[in-house]
């Protein structure tokens, strides 16, 4: 028995080795399970060394060392770094749910049968910490991948020490990636700027180079030369830092942009069904937002349903969505609203108690408590493209995917059938009823349509906010006001509503906060509608009324 | 037979009923107040002060669908948005009643209300002053509703905005406001509200005297909107009311200024609403922005549909069984209450577009043709 769990063992220390060994495949050194023989007496010393003597002893290694060293400085940092008392090994804490399992540090493999008496850790104090953290980003100033080389450098940035400066001056030179290439000779214009002993000339050349960049740390370093006594200095620090707030402003702005946008396409999303729904029946659904929750919690059930493919499940919750909310509709429209016809007042009364039905319900099945759903991995994250701008990637894809939703849309109504029949009946329903048009059979469908591209956009909310009973509620009232704006039966007066509200409030919000911000575009609306009752784009001719 | 048709459509069910309506309110008012005060405690027909002040309530609530009902029921014009006249209303009653604390305050400010002193607020805002004379705050109870919906009526009237248009707008309204008065910059109290409340024109909210004399107030004020209300409606101003409801471009075109008429029945409609916050207040104890939501101001609209709109005893009847339901119901079931009241919501559309008492008058007219055709035969 003992001995088949020994074998285990070692297969799966091999097996992680390997995985290992795969990982760092580009690393320089052939063999990375052992320690180069040079380094064996530091390691020793390591083991030895007192507090206050191991930082020698780690420079020493530093020296000639490569990627190899960085699982051992990695190790020491985060405080996991023990040796076995017998035999000085160095060995590293893995400490799992449940128990605390020591592993080589060079081998990978696991050392069985370690208690906690058979070892001791090797300590390190906050000065050890910061040391390593910057020996790390040394070390891997000198990777393979220059993705690697990028991050060290933009580690560095704030803790210029000399080694490190004359460790960039000496990797500069052969540097062969721009993109490194220009973030070393940023770390090196600010060493440069900073140095008092040299001539005027030189900072001022390395201060002028600084204002290109958008870095915290050179926006920093600015700051504090503008509080200097040297005036030409303090003068061309200034002009940097100005050109740099400009920069940042123009990205602030991109900025607010991008946030008004990500607001639009969701408020697309959540009104373009009700812009259908209200073009062609005259109907005001007023359980359209219980539609979009729907849609919410059914990609909060696929995804319990496959826990193990988080990943994939948009694309199961997705049709899933549209499906759930579509045929609820096409029985809230068969049920009630069509025995309503010709009411829209009582129309709307009837479907808002249906959403407190909807709600309720909800409520009863799931919990009023809010659900959290999970985002998948590749559409968490954000596209940074430089220090003061990124996008998160959810948001984009959300942004596109409206806009394919709509697009989507626009061509059922325009090439198919039920398009056609759609469009007649909105435009005049007692003359396409004439022509044969089963006006019946199309409400049933433009409001399964509707409700369906609701739930569709349930599943985007859920990407963006927590599930809960009144999810809906939340959306319904700006939805209506993007309808009513861009003018009923009007697809694309619905997008450029959406978005132009979108914008306006992530415009407003800085300069009045969130709350007086949606309460302006409110009041502009209900005074827009005033001047122009029918919205943006009225329809024209004979069909309005 | 169709005499009486046209008699109940054209909206005369209330005239007939104004005084029995009158009498029969102020008189179980009266009872209930004796009872409390003169009968001892473990009386059988003893009222509790809980009970009164809950009837105090539904009066309230009562006189808030008299109002909805003014113009839906009458002039079709459904306001998604009455909460908002009513919470202004009761705003300004709570400002009074704020103000009336003094230094009895947790932070003992004789000047500031609580909610200001903890905000670190130096002086009192300029719409806080004279709110403490009780005359400018009931004058203000009633005014500032009436010009919010003169406002808001004269732009959307004026402009023809109709139907459902309107009532998203009037939800926008109040949707508005409920952000507006979460805000604790807005000097209303933000999320908590205006409550603690003292006393008001001298005398202890808590004591039963009066609280029982609120309600008689309530009761009082009911009974004269209510004969206001029919007595402006069944005069000529009433019967273009009626006009526009039934077809408005028609009522243009002979010639009446459709917009006036419903500005104006709007801004009434506001005033009693206002005046019915007001009165709520000081029986409730708290003032919140939640009196803003949406949902409330749907609420009341239901309540109308449930009485019969178009009569104003159907609004009145509406209000009391629905809130009474709600009452019982939020105690004994209360995940039930919002699937009752969704149902309610569709079968009352869908079954009773008329209401209890469009029901009532139904069966009434079959009997009476019934009646008609036995003695013909």
């Amino acid at each position: 028995m003992r001995h088949f769990i020994a074998l285990c063992c070692c297969l799966f220390g091999l097996l992680s080795s390997q995985a290992y060994s795969a990982e760092s495949s580009t690393s320089t050194s052939p063999s990375a399970n052992q320690p180069p023989a040079e380094l064996a007496p530091l390691m020793l010393e390591l083991t030895k060394a007192k507090y206050s003597k191991l930082l020698p002893v780690l420079k020493k290694i530093e020296a000639n060392s490569d990627e190899s060293m960085l699982p051992l400085f990695r190790t020491m940092m985060n405080g996991n770094l023990y040796f076995i008392k017998t035999n000085k090994q160095l060995v590293q804490l893995i400490e799992d749910a449940n128990q605390k399992t020591y592993q080589g540090i060079f081998s990978q493999q696991l050392v069985a049968d370690l208690s906690k008496r058979d070892v001791s850790k090797i300590k390190v104090n906050n000065h050890l910490r910061s040391y390593l953290r910057n020996a790390i980003a040394r070390i891997q100033l000198t990777s393979s991948s220059a993705e690697v080389r990028k991050n060290a450098v933009r580690e560095l940035l704030s803790s210029l020490d000399e080694e490190t400066v004359t460790t960039l001056e000496r990797l500069y030179s052969s540097e062969t990636n721009q993109t490194v290439k220009t973030e070393m000779g940023l770390a090196l214009a600010i060493n440069t700027a900073r140095q008092a002993s040299l001539p005027n000339s030189t900072r001022i050349a390395a201060i002028e180079r600084l204002s290109g960049s958008l870095e915290n740390t050179a926006r920093n370093v600015l700051t504090q030369l503008t509080n200097q006594d040297n005036p030409a200095i303090k003068a061309a620090a200034e002009h940097a830092l100005k050109k740099i707030t400009q920069r940042v402003e123009r990205f602030g702005f991109l900025n607010q942009l991008f946030f008004g946008l990500s607001l639009g396409s969701v408020l697309l999303l959540a009104s373009i069904g009700l812009a259908i729904t209200f073009g062609v029946m005259g109907v005001i659904n007023m359980a359209h937002g219980e539609m979009i929750m729907l849609g919410a919690y059914t990609t909060y059930v696929v995804q319990l349903m496959m826990p193990n493919y988080i990943d994939y499940s948009i694309w199961v919750a997705i049709p899933a969505a549209f499906l759930v909310s579509g045929i609820v509709g096409v029985l809230i429209e068969r049920l009630v609203i069509r025995h309503l016809h010709g009411r829209p007042l009582e129309t709307l009364l009837a479907t808002f108690g249906i959403s407190l039905i909807l709600q309720q319900l909800v409520r009863t099945i799931f919990s009023p408590l809010n659900r959290q759903v999970s985002t998948p991995s590749w559409m968490s994250g954000s596209w940074e493209i430089n220090p003061v701008f990124s996008l998160t990637l959810n948001r984009l894809y959300i942004l596109a995917f409206s806009l394919l939703v709509f697009f989507a849309l626009v061509m059922v109504l325009k090439k198919t059938s039920l398009g056609l029949n759609v469009r007649a009946v909105s435009q005049n329903r007692n003359m396409a009823k004439a022509m044969g048009v089963k006006t019946n059979w199309i409400d049933a469908m433009t409001f399964g349509l509707g409700s369906g591209i609701a739930g569709i956009a349930g599943v985007a909310l859920s990407q963006l906010t927590n599930v809960g009973p009144n999810l809906g509620q939340d959306y319904i009232i700006n939805s209506f006001m993007v309808v009513v704006f861009g003018g009923v039966g009007n697809l694309l007066g619905t997008l450029v509503a959406a978005f132009s509200l979108g914008i306006a409030t992530k415009f407003l919000e800085p300069m009045t906060g969130a709350v007086l911000s949606t309460i302006l575009v409110l009041v502009f609306i209900i005074l827009f509608i005033q001047k122009r009752p029918k919205g943006l784009f009225p329809q024209k001719g004979r069909a309005a009324e | 037979m169709s005499v009486i048709t046209q008699y109940f459509s054209e909206g005369r069910t209330s005239g007939k009923h104004t005084m029995p309506f009158v009498i029969i309110l102020l008189a179980v008012t009266a009872m209930a107040c004796l009872s409390n005060l003169y009968l001892p405690a473990d009386s059988a027909l003893h009222v509790s002060t809980y009970s009164i002040t809950l009837l105090g309530k539904y009066l309230c609530y009562a006189m808030l669908a008299l109002a909805v009902d003014i113009i839906w029921g009458y002039c079709g014009i459904l306001s998604l948005g009455h909460g908002a006249f009513f919470a202004l209303g009761g705003y300004a009653m709570g400002m009074y009643l704020m103000r009336q604390i003094g230094d009895r305050g947790a932070y003992g400010n004789p000047d500031l209300p609580d909610f200001m002193v903890f905000l670190g607020w130096k002086e009192l805002p300029w719409f806080w002053h004279g709110m403490d004379q009780f005359w400018f705050a009931m004058i203000m109870a009633v005014l500032i509703p009436g010009l919010l919906a003169f406002v808001f009526g004269w732009l959307a009237f004026r402009s023809r905005v109709t139907g459902v248009y309107l009532s998203i707008m009037t939800q926008a309204l109040t949707y508005a406001l409920l952000l507006a008065f979460f805000r604790n910059e807005m000097g209303f109290g933000g999320n908590n509200g205006l409550t603690d409340f003292k006393d008001i024109v001298g005398f202890s909210l808590q004591s039963d005297t009066t609280r029982v004399s609120l309600f008689a107030i309530t009761a009082l004020m009911l009974a004269v909107v209510f004969v206001i209300s029919h007595n402006i409606l069944s005069s000529r101003f009433g019967k273009v009311i009626l006009a526009v409801r039934d077809s408005e471009s028609r009522a243009r075109f002979i010639g009446y200024r459709t917009d006036r008429y419903k500005i104006w029945l709007f801004v009434f409609s506001a005033v009693i609403a206002g005046i019915a916050g007001a009165l709520y207040v000081p029986q409730v104890g708290i003032i919140n922005p939640g009196e803003f939501s949406p949902i409330n101001s749907i609420e009341m609209v239901i309540w109308v549909a449930v009485g019969g709109r178009g009569t104003l005893i159907g609004a009145v009847i509406g209000a009391l069984l629905v809130n009474y339901a709600k009452t019982r119901f939020t105690a004994i079931l209360p995940e039930a209450w919002l699937f009752a009241l969704g149902g309610l919501f569709v079968l009352v559309t869908l079954y009773l577009p008329k209401g209890i008492v469009g029901l009532y008058t139904q069966l009434l007219e079959k009997r009476r043709t019934q009646s008609v055709k036995e003695s013909e035969a």
